[in-house]
């Protein structure tokens, strides 16, 4: 132990008070819902894929929300406020930027005028 | 320092909106630094997803997710990085309870559990690419090896991070910028493991559905 070590202090650093409960809910609520989803696909459950999409897409909610509570402890007071607000600004952006990019590559796409295979053929 | 010693408003009588007092910051501003990176960092994923999205049907004849994809390879990869993150869980209990021996073997039994999702993926990979299915072969193709190559990358270099911390904590024990930094890299874990949501999800289960 050096003289500098002292100086640290050694009270703890986190923002949050970690425990094993906190731990084991949201690692058996992830495994659940993990597991759900794995096994709609797998086992081809629903017959309509746009049903099981949908549904898969839910479950992938529910679970990034409880990794967001139980492993990184984000509530409404961490940082003053600040992880919460940051994530919720980061969460608009990235819903915009997801569905403005399919819907408007979707209408691309579709408004395309159709190419000949010989047209094709002479593409770089 | 009296509440006098802080105008609330300027000759003119304009407002003074400087929070001088400070109350709004919090204590420690690391944490909220290093949560912001994650965030931009949640920004870059987004481009890679709106990519996928997009070019994720595009096969140029090529072979589809649904011929490609192994299912119980992709299950046992999250399952691996699942156990990760309660492994990490562990290691921060142990970082509370002062109990530097157990931070450390918990610690390195996340890197294994980490190593072990990236020797997955790069035979996942290295089969992808024996099979003429390499990142040329078609837009979707292009898209899913950058996006899964980036999460890839990611985790890499938290392995390579968490290396670096556990020689630290071995040689300083668990100080202040220690936990603090224990904290980051837990942050970085549990956040790559939200990534990797999205990436089964969107990627490998949807893209299996016909």
């Amino acid at each position: 132990m050096s003289a500098h070590d002292d100086h640290s202090h050694d009270h703890a650093v986190g923002p949050v008070h970690v425990s094993l409960k906190g731990y084991a809910t949201g690692f058996v609520l992830s495994l659940i819902l993990t597991a759900i989803p794995f096994w709609l696909v797998m086992a081809k459950v629903i017959p309509n894929s746009t049903i099981t999409a949908l549904v898969v897409l839910g479950f992938a909610v529910l679970q990034i929300l409880v990794h967001m509570v139980y492993f990184l402890h984000l509530d409404a007071k961490s940082e003053g406020g600040w992880n919460l607000l940051s994530t919720i600004f980061t969460v608009i952006i990235v819903v915009i930027m997801l569905a403005g990019s399919l819907w408007v590559m979707h209408h691309m796409n579709a408004n395309m005028m159709p190419m000949s295979p010989h047209e094709a053929r002479g593409l770089p | 320092m009296s509440e006098a010693a802080i105008p609330l408003t300027r000759e003119d009588g304009s407002p003074v909106f400087l929070d001088l007092k400070g109350k709004h910051h919090p204590e420690n501003g690391t944490l909220l630094g290093f949560w912001l990176y994650l965030m931009s960092d949640c920004l870059i994923f987004a481009c890679l997803f709106a990519a996928y999205g997009v070019l994720g049907r595009s096969y140029a004849a090529g072979p589809s997710g649904a011929e490609l994809f192994d299912l119980s390879l992709v299950a046992a990869n999250t399952g691996l990085l699942l156990l990760s993150s309660i492994t990490y869980g562990f290691a921060m209990i142990a970082m509370q309870a002062r109990n530097k021996g157990a931070v450390l073997a918990w610690l390195a039994v996340t890197g294994l559990l980490g190593a072990g999702f990236i020797g997955l993926e790069l035979y996942e990979f290295a089969h992808l690419i024996h099979e003429g299915a390499g990142p040329q072969r078609s837009a979707f193709l292009t898209s899913f090896f950058a996006l899964v190559g980036t999460h890839g990358l990611h985790v890499s270099f938290g392995i390579v991070w968490l290396l670096v911390l556990m020689s630290q904590v071995a040689r300083h024990g668990l100080t202040g910028a220690n936990q603090r930094r224990l904290f980051c890299l837990s942050m970085f874990w549990h956040f790559l493991d939200v990534v990797w949501i999205g990436v089964f999800t969107f990627v490998y289960l949807m893209g299996t559905l016909p």
